[in-house]
């Protein structure tokens, strides 16, 4: 059911943990199959320069969440902004469709990061 | 080592065995007749279809006349309910379980649409039917009852005999889907109180796309399909031959061997169910004792359920999921919701069911990988650690 990139990245997730001094935190929840991700990421410069992640959720959720990580590191902020779901997607070299609007959220954690370390950032 | 393949989905599907498809083998090709012609490679057919009705009526306790072969389980079902609502001509009240199969759920909520009531009964934390609340959920126009023999998922077996007096002494019509049960554990339908049973072979090692109905004596029906008159216009069109065969063969084997299979399969699922048992956070689903011997349904929290499916795939086993992802619905499991588990839970249920072909050997292996796989998948999910 899976290609085997996506099989890689649910048996080797990169970037998996938490980031205990994390600039931004983003956190999205599926609520129609229960999928929850959680983002930390690490801004330098306004670049990416660490991120990490943890998911609950199926072998398309992890691998998702995985390839975000590999996807963002080292882009700006605003390049970052710009990465869809569909782009993970595509990096992935395609989800099953029943899997690509419920366990597909891995741009969404990312974009809700940005928006944490930007309003940690603006109210400094 | 890495190539075997560990098979734990026998609540799915079962692989036919020999003995089965060498019964079959001579009805593709030699013994092609169709048992409506009256030559006599037709009368051939015909006394094999009938004694293959012979063989599945006195495995079960039933008179070869209340037998009516079917496509599927799912046909049995649909022509018990809907043929019944028919015969019945009139909007009327249905009793069913909270956690019947698709086959019947889908049925009912069809029937509600058409017009008719459904009472679906809730069931406790272990999947069980009280009989009490049967009783009390009949209303003078209530003419079917269906409960499931064993659930598909959870393995719960239902207290069918006092359903099925219940459903007598009111005079109403009673079906039991008994798809999980047949050639699992004994069904003797000269004493269980039941108008309809239906059951599908690919359940006991025989061929996938037959199935069965029994119907008692004097019971009526309104055919769903119009057509030819086979099978007493029950289930016009031509007869699955070598599927008829096969079911009746495999019928034959599985309930003779019921005995030691039982022994065997529950010694297996409790030895797969302690060791599960020993992980933290870990939940069996369904009954601790009153379940199918080759059932196993745990969840394992914090964690989804198809992740644990695709991580055994990559070992060579073989399971099922409860959870959404894997149905390729986003609801997780209506049984599982019925049984009281919070979504999150629900989620993480898997199905290990056990058959012919399940060793020792197989539950130490799964023993052996799934707290790794476990440990793996928790070190990844954000809900673990807060614990």
């Amino acid at each position: 059911m899976y290609n085997e990139i996506v099989v890689d990245h649910f048996s080797n997730p990169r970037n998996v943990g938490e980031i205990a001094d994390a600039d931004g935190v983003g956190e999205t929840t599926s609520f129609k199959c229960g999928d929850m991700m959680k983002l930390y990421i690490k801004v330098k410069d306004g670049r990416i320069e660490d991120v990490r992640f943890q998911t609950y959720g199926c072998g398309a959720a992890i691998a998702s969440s995985s390839m975000l990580t590999e996807m963002v590191r080292g882009k700006t902020l605003d390049e970052a902004m710009k990465i869809t779901n569909e782009n993970v997607a595509e990096e992935l070299g395609g989800l099953p469709p029943v899997k690509m609007h419920c366990s597909n959220l891995a741009a969404d954690a990312l974009h809700e990061a940005i928006k944490d370390y930007r309003a940690r950032h603006s109210a400094k | 080592m890495k190539n075997r393949l560990i098979y734990m989905d026998h609540g799915a599907t079962t692989p036919v065995r020999e003995e089965v498809l060498e019964a079959m083998l001579p009805f593709f090709k030699e013994l092609y007749g169709n048992p409506s012609s009256l030559h006599s490679p037709g009368r051939e057919v015909r006394r094999a279809v009938e004694e293959a009705r012979g063989k599945t009526a006195r495995s079960l306790g039933a008179d070869p006349e209340e037998i009516y072969f079917t496509a599927s389980g799912t046909e049995a079902n649909n022509i018990a309910l809907r043929g019944a609502a028919k015969q019945h001509g009139k909007p009327g009240h249905i009793i069913t379980s909270s956690i019947e199969h698709h086959a019947v759920y889908e049925v009912c909520r069809d029937l509600e649409r058409e017009g008719y009531r459904v009472t679906y009964l809730p069931v406790d934390q272990f999947g069980m039917v009280d009989p009490a609340d049967l009783e009390k959920a009949i209303t003078p126009d209530t003419f079917i009852i269906s409960i499931m023999s064993a659930n598909n998922e959870i393995g719960t077996l239902q207290p069918v005999r006092e359903l099925g007096w219940i459903a007598k002494k009111h005079d109403i019509l009673f079906h039991s889907d008994a798809v999980q049960v047949v050639g699992q554990l004994p069904v003797d339908l000269n004493e269980l109180p039941v108008d309809f049973l239906s059951l599908s072979a690919h359940k006991f090692n025989g061929p996938k796309g037959v199935g069965a109905l029994f119907m008692r004596k004097r019971t009526e029906v309104t055919p769903l399909y119009r057509g030819g008159s086979q099978e007493k216009k029950i289930r016009p069109g031509t007869e699955n031959v070598p599927g008829i065969i096969g079911l009746s063969r495999a019928i034959e084997l599985a309930v003779s061997e019921i005995p030691q299979k039982k022994e065997k399969l529950t010694a297996l699922r409790d030895r797969l169910i302690s060791g599960f048992l020993e992980i933290e956070e870990v939940i069996l689903n369904g009954h601790p004792g009153l379940r199918l011997p080759g059932n196993v349904n745990v969840s394992f929290k914090h964690i989804e359920g198809e992740s644990v499916l695709l991580s055994l795939d990559l070992e060579g086993v073989a399971v099922s999921s409860g959870s959404a992802c894997s149905s390729g619905s986003e609801e997780p499991s209506h049984v599982l919701i019925a049984i009281g588990l919070d979504h999150s839970v629900a989620h993480g249920s898997i199905r290990f069911s056990l058959g012919l072909g399940s060793s020792e050997e197989d539950v130490d292996f799964v023993l052996g990988k799934i707290p790794g796989i476990v440990k793996r998948l928790r070190e990844i999910s954000p809900t673990y650690h807060k614990h």
